[in-house]
């Protein structure tokens, strides 16, 4: 994600001049591309994430786009007050991008997981919430980013991750785009869970369940109407999230379906509240953390009582 | 040379001189004073420290347009210590950005001037401010985006003492030098009183001018009531450091131009009701 992310936005920075970079002091391989081609719009502030929010505002109320790069939590919770009165109160054009979503960077330890941004920055006014699923939405959400005014916060992944989507599948900005269409249980997902919940689905065929999943990379502003229409024609509806259960993709789903009066059975699949356990790759734990593809298909299979059952201790886990 | 107006007269809308500074600097403390005292509101000794600072930048420093809030080439300020916002609403309103009779709308219920600054829907503020330590950081933004586009306007931070507890103060003091701002400047009111006590008995700030110098900045220290000293300091044609930002450390005196709230930590606080506001406005009409 993060390699279709800088190319995307080398390619709308060499039309627009008003993109500037600015990074953490991160990004080693990753922005030197960047930097080398377009010095006039790359800087470097250091090791200083409260300086890198205020300093972005700062420019983009000058006049230009700002993207601010690092990893999970520095951009976000480091400088969670700057974002929330200079880059959101001043509706300024900073656009907050991070790697390492969710477990990414599982053997790095808990500093670098960040599995609760998305709640965190879902509840700051005026900032769009962006968790793209595969690099091919990475690199058709990028420009339209830049298209829309005011803060976004992007949260990707790591590198090396794989295009999920079928060829020529169009990713609208603010509007769920489908991987695969189904007709017994609704899979929505945010970030890089979208390939473990083909991956559940493609398991939940042996089941003779179809699972339709949808990619809903943009967790704010929601788009209520579909999420609605979607979960209405599904008896079971299973969000899926490597972040805490509390205040993502499930709690922004949850709270428009009820207040609809929308009720499929509906579970969040996500990291249970605590802190995640374990080190390792991120692959290792998903596994351990109860979040990968057999995990799903085993908590799909236990809502619609299809064969055998996993009991309820995914959907129980959750206690606030 | 004018003739002699009286304090509360109306200043003329251009640029001021020199000498028309005081006045500038007594009327924004008298609007303040009034401004809290209705809405029985604090920091009433925070705009005190500052009005000289506050009426050299608008009076004669900043290249502004109060008729025309927006012009892209106004120099940016930010006042950093969003607390002394009744000071920074009463010049912008005194200066021309907006009807005098709109001070009446500072932190009352349904007021539009909040009690830290606010940019929403008031003429002539960029930037929001209220949390300490986030002024430098957006002024440093400011002033990289008018280098980028080599555009001649400046910009202008005006800083607490108490607000160089923050770490993120030093993170923009670290970053403004090494990217050569030399269109930046920081004003620090350095009234030697924060929060809770004297800074010299919480965090000691000293030596001060000597952090800011061993920064990057090109540092001066002046008396910062004294109108000829701050405009000597703070005019871009009189002092133009090559390549660097500058810095000035204002010596204040907070809740200066009253005789029982000058240097008292109280008025950090208090509300000026009754007769001492009385004593305050008698005291600040007799000076001026």
């Amino acid at each position: 994600m993060r390699t279709a992310f800088i190319r995307s936005l080398m390619e709308v920075a060499s039309q627009d001049p008003r993109i500037v970079l600015l990074t953490g002091d991160l990004g080693f391989a990753v922005l030197d591309e960047f930097r080398a081609k377009y010095p006039a719009q790359f800087y470097n502030v250091g090791v200083a994430e409260q300086n890198l929010a205020g300093v972005a505002t700062g420019l983009a109320l000058a006049g230009h786009v700002v993207f601010t790069y690092s990893i999970g939590n520095f951009p976000t919770l480091r400088c969670l007050e700057q974002l929330r009165n200079d880059v959101c109160y001043h509706n300024a054009d900073v656009k907050i991008v991070t790697v390492g979503g969710g477990l990414s960077y599982g053997t790095l330890g808990v500093s670098h997981f960040a599995t609760e941004d998305l709640a965190i920055l879902r509840a700051l006014p005026n900032v769009t919430v962006v968790a793209p699923g595969d690099p091919s939405e990475v690199a058709q959400l990028v420009p339209q980013i830049v298209g829309r005014p005011g803060p976004v916060y992007l949260r990707l992944g790591r590198a090396g991750e794989k295009v999920v989507h079928a060829p020529g599948v169009e990713v609208v900005l603010g509007r769920p785009t489908r991987a695969r269409a189904g007709s017994n249980v609704l899979l929505l997902t945010a970030g890089g869970m979208l390939p473990v919940a083909l991956e559940a689905a493609d398991l939940l065929e042996d089941d003779e369940l179809d699972a339709e999943v949808v990619s809903v990379h943009t967790l704010k502003p929601l788009d209520t109407e579909e999420i609605c229409a979607l979960a209405a024609r599904f008896p079971v509806v299973v969000t899926c999230e490597e972040h805490s259960a509390i205040g993502g993709l499930g709690g922004a789903v949850a709270e428009v379906l009820l207040e609809a009066g929308i009720a499929p059975t509906f579970r969040r699949f996500a990291l249970s509240p605590g802190f995640p356990a374990g080190v390792g790759s991120q692959e290792y734990l998903r596994k351990v953390n109860a979040l990968d593809a057999p995990a799903l298909q085993a908590l799909v299979l236990s809502l619609t009582g299809t064969r055998r059952s996993a009991g309820p201790r995914f959907a129980a886990r959750q206690s606030g | 040379m004018e003739r002699a107006r009286p304090a509360s007269e109306p200043l003329p809308s251009r640029r001021l001189t020199p000498d028309e500074l005081p006045q500038l600097a007594q009327q924004i403390r008298v609007a303040a004073l009034r401004m809290i005292s209705r809405a029985n509101a604090a920091h009433v000794g925070t705009v005190f420290s500052c009005a000289e600072l506050l009426a050299c930048l608008y009076g004669r420093i900043l290249r502004v347009r109060p008729d025309q809030p927006a012009w892209p080439g106004r120099d940016r300020f930010v006042m950093s210590k969003g607390h002394g916002s009744a000071g920074l609403y009463a010049a912008l309103a005194l200066r021309g950005f907006f009807p005098r009779e709109r001070l009446d709308e500072f932190s009352v219920d349904g007021g539009s001037l909040y009690g830290h600054v606010t940019h929403r829907g008031v003429p002539g503020v960029d930037v929001s401010t209220g949390a300490l330590g986030h002024g430098l950081a957006l002024a440093v933004g400011f002033a990289a985006g008018a280098m980028r586009q080599a555009a001649p306007w400046r910009v202008y931070a005006l800083l607490s003492d108490g607000e160089c507890d923050e770490g993120s103060t030093w993170e923009a003091a670290l970053l403004a030098p090494v990217w050569k701002q030399s269109n930046l400047t920081a004003v620090i009111d350095y009234n030697k009183i924060q929060s809770l006590g004297r800074v010299d008995e919480v965090v000691p700030l000293e030596p001060f001018a000597e952090k800011w110098k061993a920064f990057g900045w090109d540092t001066r220290e002046v008396d910062g009531h004294d109108i000829p000293g701050v405009l000597e300091a703070l005019d871009p044609e009189r002092w133009v450091p090559a390549n660097r930002p500058r810095c000035i450390i204002a010596h204040t005196i907070k809740g200066k131009g009253v005789s029982f709230m000058e240097d008292a930590l109280l008025w950090h606080y208090r509300t000026p009701k009754g007769e001492e506001y009385e004593r305050a406005l008698a005291e600040l009409e007799r000076s001026a």
